[in-house]
């Protein structure tokens, strides 16, 4: 391994320490909640930062893996057997983002965008009527396995990895320059011999998979689902995006970095303001995509390569 | 000789128009056939229903005697056909051996013998020095010659080349002429559009001329140049 | 006939009285929808949230002046408008032309605006449901049809037939204005092709405000007419966005006429299938006539969209 992939490496081996810093399961419970939402950022971003297949609506895959864990337990079996979830629910998101993606990858445009939102809203009300099921609107709870917030760490935290793991691994073989060549131009990348409906449908089914893993580890964690929580547009769907323009689309770090802030700043609203988060959410929005289109991360990055080209355009000529 | 490619009374219309009418020519192997015709003619449709970027109206396609109308993009890609675009189209963001890899990738799942292909494809179409610079900020030469380097990359039996010389300085014309000739003496048969008259006439073994989407005439260069109709065409246009 | 047959004719009758009418205000709101499409080519996702914003005005002018909802579309109509100008002139186009990584920046940003307007509204109004008490509110007309021997009797909410009738009108003058007026002329031109248009000496920003305006207006208008009608509560958007899209797509991407019979085919739909299949997934109907549209007819109802 190369000495730059050691020092990425370090700030895992960091994180990793925390529980072994602290116990404190208010400071725990904040890490938790940033790891979750660094998963659920980072899934995004491969299939639309990478692949730039926008979605606007992939709560749809979350509420699937929360609600396959939560009726996976309700249906008699006991809470540590809802860890099962992690992989299942992630199955179940993917077998419905196949369907999706079959439907509209044939199509260009916003079709996709529009329909996985369309998706999350169908899935909502299934949720909410399917009472036998569901539970409906009044959700589902059950008495999460451990009262210890160190083993919820860990198990986020491996989640997170292997979702860097994966991601990583993928945009640096193949389907990743694919990803970034459709992302680029599709009528170029069909030219050069990419099936762009097949790997935009790879794509979405990866960022599905641990969008719904997310979901079901939601359900281990907090104990307790409803409709309109896990298949929320403005506070899943939304922020998911969000979490990622903030830290950067299309770079390696950003939606970590945007998850991180996003916690941090919903917290400080939640104990200090009251209300108003989605307000400044919105705001702040609207502000990246005019001042800041980059994200904190792609800003800085692009400075360091526009450096690099300077140098480089000194040596070409 | 074998006919590589047959184009077998192929029409296509859009809507009321009809942009290519009953095209028939064959592509042999080993040539290099060029096409010529005004601006509007229909050359790139051609290529793009060749390329399958639309199905034809009527008429078959043929690729060593199997058709391949119809089929998508991609999968005449695969079978060895490979294009360049008039307008061309980098992958902005993406490196130049980014963009040659990714076409690489279209023969082997492997990086680094992607990187490989790319590296020999970027050195053949002369652009080592160009390889870390984002293809969004090539000059425009540079864009011609990268879409040539990514066509190579995917190991073509026929390359369609679509003005890869239009608004290049004459050090650069006769660049890209030397490179078409080394493409050329690889064994890769070659089928191209060209404006530039001097360039066309000296490189292809034949010409086709198109107006109105209508063969209007098939021969040696020479034949082709000195046809009435041509000269009607051209001049005609020139006057329009 | 038997007086069976004729309950169930009567039932029918009715279901599809009141998804006709409630497909005339769909048409409204998608028809702003459309033509925004049509000239920008993109998915304004604030627009129930546009819709929102255009009851609360109707709500304050009826509660504090004692406006009745129809007179203050002459408030409301103007004010969106111009509502609709701002945010195309300062938020959208400034997005235009900027080269970002991720596609679809404007409508990214129509995203952060309906959270924006959403959330300003639960500020400043709270979360409390809120209605106009109009005295025509529950106000019914009813029409008596012999048929075999048997009497079918039907009625038309009032409101919901003003505002179907006002609906109309507006619809109406929206094509004379597209066919017969310079501007109309010009907004038809650009969402053909922008730099052709551009090219013809068009100020094609110029039709960018005024066609987000007009989007903004038709669906202020279509806000309140259905304020006499309907609850409302600051949230009330975001379902209004998503029937917005859906009808676009059942009418063909910028298709404006496909526009018209989208929102009677989303109204028919929600109204039909309330009736004939469950009450819980009224909103459901919609989303999947929209998914087999999308599988079996991509181009929209009329096949005249952008695939
Ligand atoms: N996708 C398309 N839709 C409609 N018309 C097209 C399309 N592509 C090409 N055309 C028309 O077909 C004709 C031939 O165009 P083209 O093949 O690009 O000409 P050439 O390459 O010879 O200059 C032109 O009139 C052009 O406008
Ligand atoms: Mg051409």
């Amino acid at each position: 391994m190369s000495r730059k992939n050691l020092i990425g490496l370090l700030p895992i081996a960091a994180v990793l320490l925390i529980p072994l810093l602290t116990q404190n399961p208010y400071l725990l419970h904040m890490f938790i909640l940033s790891l979750l939402w660094i998963v659920l950022g980072q899934s995004w971003n491969l299939l639309g930062g990478y692949t730039g297949q926008i979605s606007y609506g992939h709560a749809a895959f979350f509420g699937v893996g929360a609600y396959t864990t939560g009726i996976m337990v309700k249906s008699g079996q006991s809470p540590s057997t809802a860890w099962w979830g992690l992989l299942f629910g992630g199955l179940m998101a993917a077998l419905v983002a196949a369907f999706i993606g079959w439907v509209c990858f044939r199509l260009r445009g916003s079709y996709f965008s529009l329909s996985v939102l369309a998706l999350s809203e169908v899935l909502r009300l299934v949720a909410v009527n399917w009472n036998r099921l569901t539970n409906g609107a009044e959700g589902i709870l059950f008495i999460p396995a451990f009262t210890q917030k160190t083993y919820y760490y860990y198990i986020v935290f491996a989640l997170a990895a292997v979702n860097l793991g994966v991601i990583r691994w993928v945009m640096r073989s193949k389907p990743g320059y694919y990803f970034l060549a459709i992302r680029e131009d599709q009528d170029c990348a069909e030219s050069l011999g990419i099936d762009t409906t097949k790997y935009k449908l790879l794509s979405l089914l990866i960022s599905a998979f641990f969008t719904g893993a997310a979901g079901a580890f939601y359900m281990n964690y907090m104990g307790f689902i409803d409709p309109g929580i896990v298949f929320s547009i403005a506070d899943i769907s939304i922020m998911m995006i969000l979490v990622t323009m903030l830290g950067g689309a299309a770079t390696k770090w950003g939606p970590a970095v945007g998850a991180i802030l996003f916690i941090l700043v919903s917290e400080i609203f939640r104990v200090w303001v009251g209300s108003g988060h989605l307000l400044f959410f919105g705001v702040l929005i609207i502000a990246i995509i005019i001042y800041f289109p980059n994200g904190i991360v792609g800003t800085l990055v692009d400075r360091r390569t526009r450096k690099r080209r300077l140098r480089g355009a000194e040596a070409v000529a | 000789m074998t006919a590589l490619l047959e184009l077998k009374d192929v029409t296509k219309r859009f809507g009321g128009l009809q942009a290519v009418g009953h095209m028939t020519f064959s592509l042999d192997k080993g040539e290099i056939l060029g096409l010529i015709g005004p601006n509007g003619a229909g050359k790139t449709t051609i290529f793009n229903l060749i390329n399958g970027f639309y199905p034809p109206t009527s008429g078959t396609i043929l690729f060593k005697g199997k058709r391949i109308d119809g089929l998508k993009p991609h999968t005449v890609c695969r079978l060895g056909l490979a294009r360049t675009f008039q307008v061309v189209k980098p992958l902005a963001r993406l490196s130049v051996l980014d963009n040659v890899m990714v076409s690489a990738f279209s023969r082997t799942n492997h990086r680094e013998e992607a990187r490989t292909t790319a590296l020999e494809a970027t050195t053949f179409t002369e652009m080592d020095a160009w390889r870390d610079v984002p293809a969004g900020s090539l000059p425009l030469g540079m864009r011609k010659r990268l879409e040539m380097a990514r066509a190579l990359a995917t190991k073509p039996e026929i390359l369609l080349l679509d003005e890869n010389f239009a608004g290049l300085n004459p050090t650069e014309v006769e660049k890209t002429n030397a490179i078409v000739k080394k493409i050329h003496a690889t064994g890769i048969t070659i089928l191209i559009i060209e404006h530039n008259m001097r360039v066309i006439m000296a490189i292809s073994h034949r010409l086709i001329c198109i107006n109105y989407g209508e063969k209007i005439a098939e021969g040696t260069p020479q034949e082709v140049a000195t046809n009435p109709q041509v000269v009607e065409a051209y001049l005609g246009a020139a006057h329009a | 006939m038997s007086p069976q047959v004729a309950g169930q004719l009567e039932l029918l009758g009715q279901v599809l009285i009141s998804g006709i009418l409630l497909g005339g205000l769909y048409s409204l709101i998608g028809l702003g929808m459309s033509l925004i499409m049509g000239v920008m080519k993109i998915i304004n996702l604030a627009h129930g949230e546009l819709m929102m914003v255009a009851m609360y005005i109707t709500f304050w002018a009826f509660t504090l002046a004692k406006i009745d909802p129809y007179v203050s579309l002459l408030i409301v109509f103007p004010l969106m408008f111009l509502l609709g100008v701002s945010v195309q002139k300062f938020l959208l186009t400034p997005v235009m032309e900027a080269d970002t990584v991720l596609p679809q920046n404007q409508v990214l940003l129509t995203v952060g605006l309906g959270l924006v307007l959403s959330n300003l509204a639960l500020l400043f109004f709270t979360a409390n449901y809120r209605s106009v008490p109009v005295s025509y509110a529950s106000k019914t007309i009813y029409w008596d049809l012999k048929l075999g021997g048997q009497t079918i009797s039907l009625s038309f909410s009032y409101p919901f037939l003003v505002a179907f009738c006002i609906a109309g009108v507006l619809g109406a003058s929206l094509f004379i204005f597209l066919a017969k007026t310079d501007t109309g002329r010009m907004i038809r031109a650009t969402a053909q092709d922008k730099r052709a248009a551009a090219l013809m000496g068009i100020n094609t920003k110029r039709i960018t405000y005024i066609t987000f305006g007009l989007g903004a207006a038709l669906v202020g208008a279509a806000g309140a007419l259905l304020d006499p009608v309907y609850y409302l509560y600051p949230q009330i958007g975001g379902p209004f966005t998503s029937k917005a899209f859906v009808i676009t797509i059942l009418g063909g991407l910028g298709d404006i006429p496909g526009a018209v019979l989208g929102g009677l085919v989303l109204g028919l739909a929600e109204s039909l299938g309330s009736v004939y299949i469950s009450l819980g997934y009224k909103d459901a109907f919609g989303f999947i006539i929209f998914v087999l549209v999308l599988i079996f007819m991509p181009r929209g109802l009329l096949g005249r969209g952008r695939a």
